[in-house]
């Protein structure tokens, strides 16, 4: 019976093989993924057992950890003007992960690197105690309160922009949701909270700073223009004035916004066509730089790409392949040329900063918990793959400079003027079909650059309506806090 | 110190005391880490448990140099330190889910020693057993058929009638029973096997011995199995039934029985499959654990995510979150353990098993007669099985039945089953080292040697 006996032993030997192999690779291959599956609430415990660093703006925090009374998650987050600022921090929930900078500057809110949360080695020599870091914002709460105070509950979006240094100084999308509910530590309270924000048709979810695009409309016109100077044109060249613009290849044709010629006589400038935004002119303008020149000056803007942001920000597209009549309708922003409030702010940005894309950013810096500054804004240029972080020479953005204020000072956006403050601008109402896009981009010295957009401000809005007085009050906000 | 003889009968106690003190202050020295997960200051359960263990340990240690002096040293200190570090982790989950099962567990503890030393002392030829083997081969029935008895019975715990209550304990009597079998079908087989390995039926190109001696072993393993699924326990069905095949095979030389035992199997799970809608479930989550997390693939998913989270070193001890992992003190407390000592661990755990049962296995071989033999590898081979299967069922490798982790896992009745186990090793492996040593004189013993 020996034998036999020694046969089974062998066969509970590869029985228990089994086992070993089958440990191994539970604990060497599989281990990130169950450690980190939705369903292993272990990771959840981890992280709600860290007191999160503040998000703060200028003295405030607008996104803090306070003890939850709760023992197995520790922490919870609350947002004392959660709606104010919902899309800049996001919420940080247990049923529906993280998001906004709750989520992007998660490594640095929880102080540190999200493989160590999953590690145990640090819980045991008790890291887990220490606090994560405190992030301050480029944000300017007067500016950000003007954005919401200013767009009074119509839907629309605003972003301010510091052009030199490309610090985020307001980013108010509306409508906006209350990030509290939904950080909530009680399952039921999110479920309440999160379902009609899905179903609401409004999308309150939706930064429109950053997320979403619109077709810019006569705002696109800046873009054309800085083609047109770029490739050799002056402010003071000479267009016929017409009342409609023949465009080739089409019986579409181009008219002026209500009608009629742009000026009285047969010829207008450059410059006074920017002013009154005529559309004869820079469709013809367009048509004749060719749609190669203008996505050129698009790209090098920042169209066809994403700016580096803390926050993910939807491509702003100038087409390719146009065709004549296509051409014409892009080069006064119509047709399937869509930017981002975000885009067009920095597009301001740029020509209020003699040439330079600044690199739009949200962090001011980072404080550990003793106070010390561990990470510091991401100031600089954008150098976006067309270019070198400058779109025109500084001559150039002179001269839009100069056009743009005229068009504030005596132009279509009147409405923008600032006393005692040299305000540029540039008006837009993109004809989309339904309700126009009524756009504001400009700004205010060279301490603040905006883009203002009203999707659906009513039949007859304008931008230079509704639009550039936003605008106005946001700048004024910013400059306030300047001085 | 009477001779040369009573040293070499000093030497295996002499190994298994110093083994037994390091599996006390191993032991010790876990619930001390322990509770100073949860204060600083020396935990007193830390000390309670360290001290009982040892007292525990030194009454064992007395009784075996008193009743099986030439036993096998490393038998017991394997159990006491698996009991060791089960009542560490049974603490462990008390710490966690507010239950007070480690005191329970430590009486146990002291019960199933005792029941040890017990057997030693009364069961002084193991031969005796053989005698009683249709006394045992009823008992075994009683034993299933209890938790059926009203006024005994404790109902239906989790799906399965397996408890009864006696004097206020709850008690499961199908893991005594397994004991029992093993006896019978030791004694039944030493008496039959002869005639058994003469194979005198072709079936196809399998030769079987002729039905009537084949037909009392498999009446009682059907009936057996027939409880079995009626009580719902399909994991001790599982082990009686591999055990059964083993000890025929090694009993008779002929593959033909496990052969035709995992025909038989697969007849019956296919069977089993059909007719039980909880085995139907059980073989679903265990091929995708993910669909119902959940619900009913919580268990394992749980155990799976817990062994996942543990990685390499695991959390440290107090550090993982048992209170996840339902059962996490009988059934799942493997998975505690793989999640806060991490796979090396898991390993080391299940390398004691891997030591004790090739220990029984090396007894199974080296007993003076057939029934010792055979009672050897049927008590190993249910250790290694049951440990296989939860082991197993916990990390996937095979469907999750609910049974104890010998030694382990907390519960009493598994404790006396699992130390009655050791005892009769320990009783087996004495009366075959005691005869080799005996007679220094005719023929050199071959497993003197050994």
């Amino acid at each position: 019976m020996s034998r036999q006996i020694t046969r089974l032993a062998l066969a509970v030997l590869v029985l228990f093989a089994a086992l070993f192999v089958n440990l191994n690779v539970i604990a060497l291959l599989q281990a990130d993924d169950l450690s980190t599956h939705p369903a292993n609430r272990r990771l959840i415990i981890q992280e709600y057992a860290i007191e999160r660093g503040p998000i703060v703006v200028g003295e405030q925090a607008i996104a803090r950890s306070v003890e939850s009374g709760d023992e197995t998650l520790r922490y919870q987050r609350t947002y004392p003007e959660g709606q104010l600022y919902a899309h800049i921090t996001g919420y940080y929930s247990v049923l529906l992960q993280r998001s906004g900078l709750e989520q992007a500057l998660n490594e640095e809110l929880t102080g540190r690197p999200a493989e160590v949360l999953s590690q145990n080695l640090a819980q045991l020599l008790g890291g887990m105690d220490r606090p994560g870091n405190a992030v301050e914002l480029t944000i300017d709460g007067r500016a950000q309160a003007a954005a919401r105070d200013a767009l009074d509950g119509r839907r629309g979006a605003v972003v301010a922009i510091d052009p030199t240094t490309g610090g985020v100084l307001a980013a108010y999308s509306n409508p906006t949701f209350d990030p509290n509910p939904l950080s909530s530590i009680d399952t039921a309270d999110i479920n309440e909270a999160w379902t009609p924000l899905q179903d609401d048709p409004d999308r309150p979810l939706l930064d429109r700073t950053i997320a979403e695009t619109y077709a810019p409309g006569s705002a696109f016109k800046v873009v054309t223009a800085a083609a047109a100077l770029e490739a050799g044109l002056e402010p003071g060249e000479m267009f016929p004035d017409e009342g409609v613009y023949d465009v080739p290849q089409t019986e579409a044709n181009i008219g002026n916004f209500g009608g009629g010629r742009c000026a009285d006589g047969d010829e207008i400038s450059l410059s006074d066509a920017m002013a009154v935004s005529c559309n004869t002119v820079f469709a013809r303008l367009g048509v004749d730089l060719g749609d190669d020149a203008l996505r050129e000056q698009a790209e090098r803007f920042g169209f066809n790409d994403a700016p580096p942001y803390e926050l993910g920000v939807t491509r702003s597209v100038f087409p390719d392949e146009l065709d004549t009549p296509s051409t014409a309708q892009s080069a006064i922003g119509q047709r399937d040329v869509r930017a981002t409030p975000m885009q067009m702010a920095l597009l301001a940005a740029a020509i209020s900063n003699g040439g330079q894309l600044p690199r739009p950013h949200l962090v001011a810096n980072i404080r550990d918990p003793d106070g010390q500054t561990i990470g510091g804004p991401d100031e600089g240029l954008w150098n976006d793959p067309a270019g070198d972080g400058r779109p025109v020479s500084p001559r150039t953005a002179d001269q839009l400079r100069s056009m743009l204020i005229d068009a504030v000072e005596s132009g279509t956006g009147t409405s923008a003027r600032i006393d005692g403050v040299t305000v540029g601008g540039k008006t837009g109402t993109a004809q989309t079909g339904q309700t126009p896009n009524a756009w504001f981009i400009g700004f205010a010295g060279n301490d603040v650059a905006v883009a203002v957009v009203l999707p659906d401000a009513g039949e007859d809005a304008t931008g230079g309506q509704v639009a550039a007085p936003v605008a106005r009050a946001v700048m004024q906000a910013a400059l306030r806090d300047d001085g | 110190m009477s001779g040369g003889s009573g040293g070499t009968a000093d030497a295996p106690r002499t190994r298994e005391a110093r083994l037994l003190t390091g599996a006390v202050i191993i032991t010790a020295f876990a619930a001390i880490l322990l509770g100073w997960s949860e204060a600083p200051d020396l935990p007193p359960a830390a000390v309670v448990t360290g001290l009982a263990l040892a007292v525990i340990a030194i009454v064992a240690h007395l009784a075996v140099r008193g009743a099986a002096p030439h036993a096998d040293p490393t038998l017991l200190p394997i159990a006491f330190l698996l009991n060791g570090l089960g009542l560490v982790f049974v603490r462990r989950v008390d710490m966690a889910t507010g239950s007070d099962l480690a005191a329970t567990q430590t009486v146990w503890t002291a019960v199933a020693v005792g029941l040890l030393c017990a057997t030693l002392l009364f069961v002084r030829r193991i031969r005796e057993l053989a005698r009683l083997q249709y006394t045992f081969g009823l008992l075994t029935l009683v034993l299933l058929l209890m938790p059926l008895v009203p006024g005994l019975t404790a109902g239906i715990i989790n799906g399965a009638q397996l408890w009864i209550d006696l004097f206020g304990m709850r008690f499961q009597p199908g893991e005594l029973a397994k004991l029992s079998m093993v006896i019978f079908l030791a004694a039944y087989l030493e008496r039959n096997r002869a005639l058994l390995s003469v194979a005198t039926q072709r079936v196809g190109p399998i030769l079987l011995p002729a039905a009537r001696h084949l037909a009392p072993v498999l009446v009682a393993v059907v009936l057996a199995l027939v409880i079995m699924a009626g009580l719902r326990d399909l994991g001790s069905a599982l082990l009686f039934f591999g055990t059964f095949v083993a000890l025929l095979y090694v009993a008779t030389g002929r593959l033909a029985y496990p052969v035709v035992g995992a025909a038989f199997f697969a007849a019956g799970s296919f069977l089993v499959y059909n007719l039980f809608g909880h085995v139907r479930i059980r073989v679903r989550i265990w091929l995708d654990p993910w669909a119902d997390v959940g619900d009913t693939g919580y268990q394992l998913a749980q155990s799976l995510f817990a062994f996942g989270t543990g990685g390499v070193t695991g959390t440290g001890l107090g550090q993982g979150r048992p209170q996840d992992v339902p059962f996490s003190a009988t059934d799942a407390i493997f998975t505690v353990i793989g999640e806060e000592l991490g796979l090396l661990g898991a390993t080391a755990v299940l390398l004691l098993f891997l030591v004790m049962i090739f220990r029984g296995y090396r007894i199974a071989q080296t007993a003076k007669d057939e029934f010792s033999t055979l009672l050897a590898t049927g008590l190993t081979t249910l250790l290694a099985f049951q440990t296989f299967v939860i082991v197993g069922g916990l990390t996937r490798l095979v469907p999750l039945t609910g049974i104890t982790l010998p030694f382990v896992s907390y519960g009493g009745s598994s404790l006396l089953s699992n130390y009655l186990i050791v005892a009769l090793l320990l009783r087996i492996s004495d009366d075959s080292r005691r005869s080799a040593l005996a007679p220094v004189s005719a023929k050199p013993s071959r497993k003197a040697a050994s």
